[in-house]
Formats: structure tokens, sequence, C-alpha cells
């Protein structure tokens, strides 16, 4: 079985529940077990959030991918043409926000997944990618 | 998915609220705002909200959890959440949420028996709303 990639605009609030319910649509496809996809689903709630919240606009590209001893998994990238994020060193710290969130954003979200990679750039955007595998 | 299709049911000086559905974060805020307005109208004491069919809590509905149960504190309400999933439970500790000040039990009869008992929310119809609400708590849970 080979699931293709799929994109979601992530445009309004609404977008956020559409991304993480087929997020999780895909995780049960590749067979991880119910603690994983519940974690995938609330990873792709904050980063997908995020996104609505400080870039207005952007989207979420859901790839299956299989790791070099052939073990399934998902890969998520959550990217925006927003503002950047100007000290991500910070923002990756526990308590850190500059909304009205709690401060659990990246750093929570890095813990639910395996690999966590956040580029970003002044002005021209963010990309955060993300791979858990089953 | 609209908020108002969340039901709030009123049993003596308890508003259950089972939440059925997968939240959108306009859902989330309204329902909360319906709680509130509610507690106000009706002088419940003590607010039950089940989430053993939500599948996730993110950051926001954890913060909405929360604010609800300070706001009806200071509307002389406590608050309990019941039903959490293992899964759910797991992934909020990791991500590193608290839910403070909720208080939190495995199921509606036990929120009941903690509404009832250590928070003392009686009311004159006691042994009457005890029926009720135990049936209405076979309801909920069962699967």
């Amino acid at each position: 079985m080979r699931l293709q990639s799929k994109s979601i605009a992530l445009e309004s609030e609404h977008d956020i529940a559409v991304a993480r319910n087929e997020v999780r649509a895909i995780a049960v496809e590749l067979g991880f077990r119910l603690i994983d996809q519940t974690r995938l689903a609330t990873v792709t709630s904050e980063l997908a959030r995020n996104i609505v919240k400080y870039a207005r606009s952007g989207q979420m590209i859901a790839q299956p991918t299989e790791s070099a001893e052939g073990r399934s998994g998902l890969r998520l990238i959550f990217e925006d043409t927003g503002p950047g994020i100007p000290d991500i060193a910070a923002a990756m710290r526990d308590g850190f926000t500059t909304g009205r969130g709690l401060g659990k954003g990246l750093p929570g979200s890095k813990r639910l997944v395996d690999e966590f990679k956040i580029e970003s750039e002044m002005g021209r955007g963010t990309r955060i990618t993300i791979v858990r595998w089953t | 998915m609209e908020g108002s299709r969340i039901p709030i049911l009123k049993l003596g000086r308890v508003l259950i609220v089972p939440i059925q559905v997968d939240m959108d974060d306009q859902t989330v805020m309204l329902l909360q705002e319906r709680i509130l307005s509610e507690l106000e109208r009706t002088g419940a004491r003590g607010v039950l909200i089940d989430i053993s069919l939500l599948e996730m809590v993110d950051s926001f509905i954890g913060r909405m959890l929360s604010d609800i149960a300070a706001m009806a504190r200071i509307m002389d309400a406590r608050t309990v959440v019941v039903g959490m999933q293992p899964a759910v439970a797991i992934t909020l500790v990791e991500l590193g949420l608290e839910l403070r000040g909720v208080d939190t039990v495995l199921n509606v009869d036990e929120g009941i028996k903690l509404l009832r008992g250590e928070f003392g929310i009686h009311d004159e119809e006691d042994e009457f709303n005890l029926r009720e609400l135990n049936a209405i708590a076979e309801q909920i849970n069962r699967p």
C-alpha cells in the first residue's frame, strides 16, 4: 500500500480541525497505534493553529514515508509565508509564548514526534517538518 | 460542528456537558460562553464535562477546560472533567499541559460523587435527582 502525499490549505480556524482529522485518518491507514494517532492529531492541531494565528494562512503537506529499514512513517510539513520566527531558540524553550497560548506549542509539539525540524526566515515565512515512525 | 449542538443538561444543581464531537475553535469558545451563561441562569453549583468521546485535547481545548473551571469557580461552582481517554492523557502530559484547576475523574459516576460529596452540592429533591443522574450517567457511559 502506498499512500499519496496530500496537502491541506490552512486559512481559517475550521481548517485546523480538518487538518487534524485528515492526519488521524492517514495515521490509521498507515497502521499507527492509537497513542501515535493521538500524538499526530494533537501535534497537527498545535502547528496548524500557529499558522492560522501568526501567519494567517499556509498549508500542511502529509507525506507517508518509509525509513531505510523499511519502517513506515508519516512526515508532515507545515509551511507559511508569514512573518517568520525572530528567535527560534527562544521559541523552542518551554514556557515561551507571544500569543495568548500557554507557551507549550513548539517544545510540546517536538516531544510528540520522532523528528522535528524548523526553518524560518524573517519576512519570508516558516517551515516545520516533523516525522513520526510507526 | 456548531457549539449550539453540544447539549448542556441540568440535573439538580449540576450542569452535565457531554462533548461528543470533535470541536473546532469556534465551537470551543461558544461552548465556554454557553456553560457560563447557563451557570448564571440556573444557579447550578457544579459542572460535569464528559470528554470520553474526545479523541484529542490540544492546548486550545486544554486552556478552555482550565478557563471554564476558573470562571465557574468565581461563580461559586465546581468543575469536574470525566472520562479522558488514556491516549489523550499521555499526549497531554507529553505536551506539557497541566489542566490547572480542573479535577479529573474516570467516569460520570465518579464525577457526580465528587461534586455531591467533596464539594457538598446537594439540593432539596436529592433522592429524585440522584436516581435521574445515575440514569443519565448510564446513558452517557454506554459505549
